[in-house]
């Protein structure tokens, strides 16, 4: 699947598009297999959100997962301060991205 | 330590209210992120794996009590509680917000600090030795030279779009503790046999995907020209350095690809000329600033005895404390490196903590070395133990400096966007694996080194055993290294042979070190068996396949 991320402008926190909005959860991704390009036109133009782009991911029995590892780390946080990510409750959560 | 004058706060204040109005446009969208983009990199902010990265300047690494206190303060008040010492000796935090960046600098202003000078491809933050003012063997202390070197080079409109970033380190003692001959232009503050003071200039080194060590260009070039012989050297290279190829940008190719004797010819002959046009600032600019680094009030009566009868505080002061040029005085060095922890993270409590015992008992100075350690350069001996004390409750108290544990890691793929694979795991696991100080102190002075990419931010040609962190198909693969040294006896390290996988490359480290031991001579380091053997026997060693079981 194909799914569009970015950073939100004021925070910099990562995003990733839900087909109507952004969401902090790659697990909210919804495959764009095309139009990608003109979906990141249009809401960069919104200024909300910075450094778009589309990526390769496969849908899991664990939900969303991006194909490359940088991308992964990017979902969840670093994977060495799993306080300050996503699954801060999960001390495997780092297993996730490799 | 040098203090603001009304120039230095002014500039800095006005570029605080200059960015804050970049950053209203570009919330408002009045500016996109294309134009946007260089404006906020110029004030140190770049945008990293999980969000806004500012990088804060530390000019030559030294800063006072309440500086340091405020970066405690804005990891706690802008970021999530702790800050990154890193490997040019400044701090980075991770996790600001834009919106909240511009008054995140109007606090450091306030501070009198700033983020210029951190990215971009200009004259970056001017490194130094961490114990300045305050070595034992120092002959000329590097400080005044440095601050010099900051105010020449902040906002030089003649080198603010260079060929690519350039990095400048400045030293004034025997032993080189900056990496000096690794930087675009090292210089070393040395006196001649009439007690002359001089610079000599080292040009063209560096790291990066073609490490190099700089060549000698300037011998023995006057004090008081230093800025002339810096314009002359940023000049040609300015001109001749090539803008065509990102890879191929930075000086030491210019170096390396005309020579060394043709570069300093060329240096020579625009020397010649800017001697002619009066560019060098006035002398009493830098008998100003030499003012400013006055010895503090020691206490000549200071006692240099020193009750070692703690074990644990003697352990200490063995590994982390170093001579001071003033009797009954010594420098203390904050090793960052708890076993299992992140190189050069600290809480801002941590910070908080530093910056009191500076107030209290280092004259309220700090320095922040290029090993991602902290530096109480100025403490009495009878104080020793009770700052030891203060750091072992603050879990400050790793006795580990310049031993394997002490390592030296850049962000890697945990946070940098340019990374290709994590360096702090690697880290934390080889640290887990040498746990034991006494097996450390076994293995003596060992500085390992580990970078996340080719841009070698962590280092690792000039790690005694260097890792670099590589993407092989999408997994995170770790070449090897060994041999690299900085300082006196500079040399890159050679790699191996195949890489390996993250928990292969703590086992190939293991098995090195038995090497060593097995193979050392009385008095050798880890460096110094490997140049003596040489690569085979550790090869063999690293890449034995294991036994099949039954």
């Amino acid at each position: 699947m194909k799914i569009i991320t970015g950073n939100d402008l004021r925070t910099g926190d990562v995003i990733w598009w839900t087909g109507e909005g952004w969401s902090r959860h790659v697990n909210d991704a919804v495959d764009v297999p095309e139009g990608a390009e003109a979906i990141i036109a249009r809401e960069n133009a919104k200024q909300i959100v910075t450094d778009t782009q589309v990526i390769d991911a496969t849908l899991t029995d664990e939900g969303v997962r991006p194909a490359h590892i940088k991308d992964r780390i990017r979902a969840l946080g670093p994977t060495v301060r799993l306080d300050l990510s996503l699954k801060p409750a999960d001390p495997a959560a780092g297993t996730w991205v490799i | 330590m040098y203090q603001y004058d009304s120039y230095d706060q002014k500039m800095v204040d006005a570029r605080v209210a200059e960015f804050r109005d970049q950053v209203n446009r570009r919330l408002a969208g009045e500016i996109a992120e294309d134009q946007f983009k260089p404006l906020r990199l110029k004030n140190g902010l770049y945008l990293q794996l999980h969000a806004y990265m500012l990088r804060v300047a530390i000019p030559y690494g030294t800063l006072n009590g309440a500086q340091m206190r405020m970066l405690g303060d804005i990891a706690d008040k802008y970021d999530r509680g702790y800050g990154h010492f890193t490997t040019r000796q400044n701090i980075q935090y991770n996790w600001i917000k834009l919106e909240q960046a511009p008054d995140l600098l109007a606090d450091l202003a306030s501070v009198e600090m700033h983020a210029i000078q951190t990215s971009g491809n200009c004259i970056r933050n001017t490194t130094a030795d961490h114990f300045a003012g305050a070595a034992a063997d120092e002959l000329v202390d590097p400080r005044p030279y440095a601050e010099l070197l900051r105010q020449w080079s902040t906002f030089h409109p003649e080198f603010d779009y260079l060929p690519r970033k350039f990095k400048i380190a400045i030293i004034g003692s025997e032993t080189d503790r900056a990496a000096m001959k690794l930087h675009d232009i090292g210089i070393q503050l040395v006196t001649n046999d009439a007690g002359e003071v001089g610079c000599k200039f080292y040009v063209g080194g560096g790291m990066g995907r073609t490490p190099m060590i700089a060549p000698v260009i300037g011998d023995f070039v006057p004090p008081l020209q230093m800025i002339s012989y810096l314009e002359a050297c940023l000049r040609v290279y300015n001109r001749y350095g090539r803008r065509d190829n990102k890879y191929k940008a930075r000086i030491k190719i210019l170096v390396h690809e005309i020579g060394a004797d043709e570069y300093r010819r060329q240096v020579e002959e625009e020397f010649a000329h800017i001697l002619t046009l009066g560019l060098e600032p006035p002398p009493a600019e830098l008998e100003r600033i030499k003012g400013f680094f006055e010895q503090p009030g020691f206490d000549a009566a200071a006692s240099d005895d020193l009750d070692l009868s703690d074990p644990d505080f003697a352990v200490w002061v063995k590994q982390n404390v170093h001579a001071h040029k003033q009797t009954g005085y010594a420098i203390a060095t904050i090793a960052l490196k708890p076993v299992g922890g992140i190189p050069g993270d600290a809480t801002a409590d941590q910070i908080r903590l530093m910056a009191d015992l500076a107030r209290d008992y280092s004259f309220d100075e700090l320095r922040v070395t290029h090993a991602q350690n902290i530096v109480l350069p100025h403490v009495k001996k009878a104080d020793l133990y009770t700052v030891w004390q203060k750091l072992d409750e603050a879990g400050l108290a790793n006795a580990n400096l310049d031993l394997i544990s002490d390592i030296i890691a850049c962000p890697g793929l945990d946070y940098c966007s340019l990374a290709n694979a994590r360096s702090i795991p690697v880290a934390q696991k080889i640290s887990e694996r040498f746990a034991d100080l006494g097996r450390q102190q076994e293995l003596g002075e060992l500085k390992l080194k580990i970078s996340g990419c080719i841009n070698a931010c962590g280092h690792h040609h000039a790690g005694h055993i260097g890792i670099l962190g590589v993407d092989r198909k999408g997994v995170e693969n770790y070449q090897l290294l060994f041999g690299g040294s900085e300082g006196a006896d500079t040399s890159l390290g050679t790699i191996t042979g195949p890489g390996f996988s993250e928990d292969g490359i703590v086992d190939a480290i293991e098995k090195a070190t038995n090497v060593y031991l097995d193979q050392r001579a009385d008095g050798e380091r880890f460096l110094d068996t490997y140049r003596r053997i040489g690569m085979a026997p550790f090869k063999e060693a690293i890449y034995a396949k294991e036994p099949a079981n039954g």
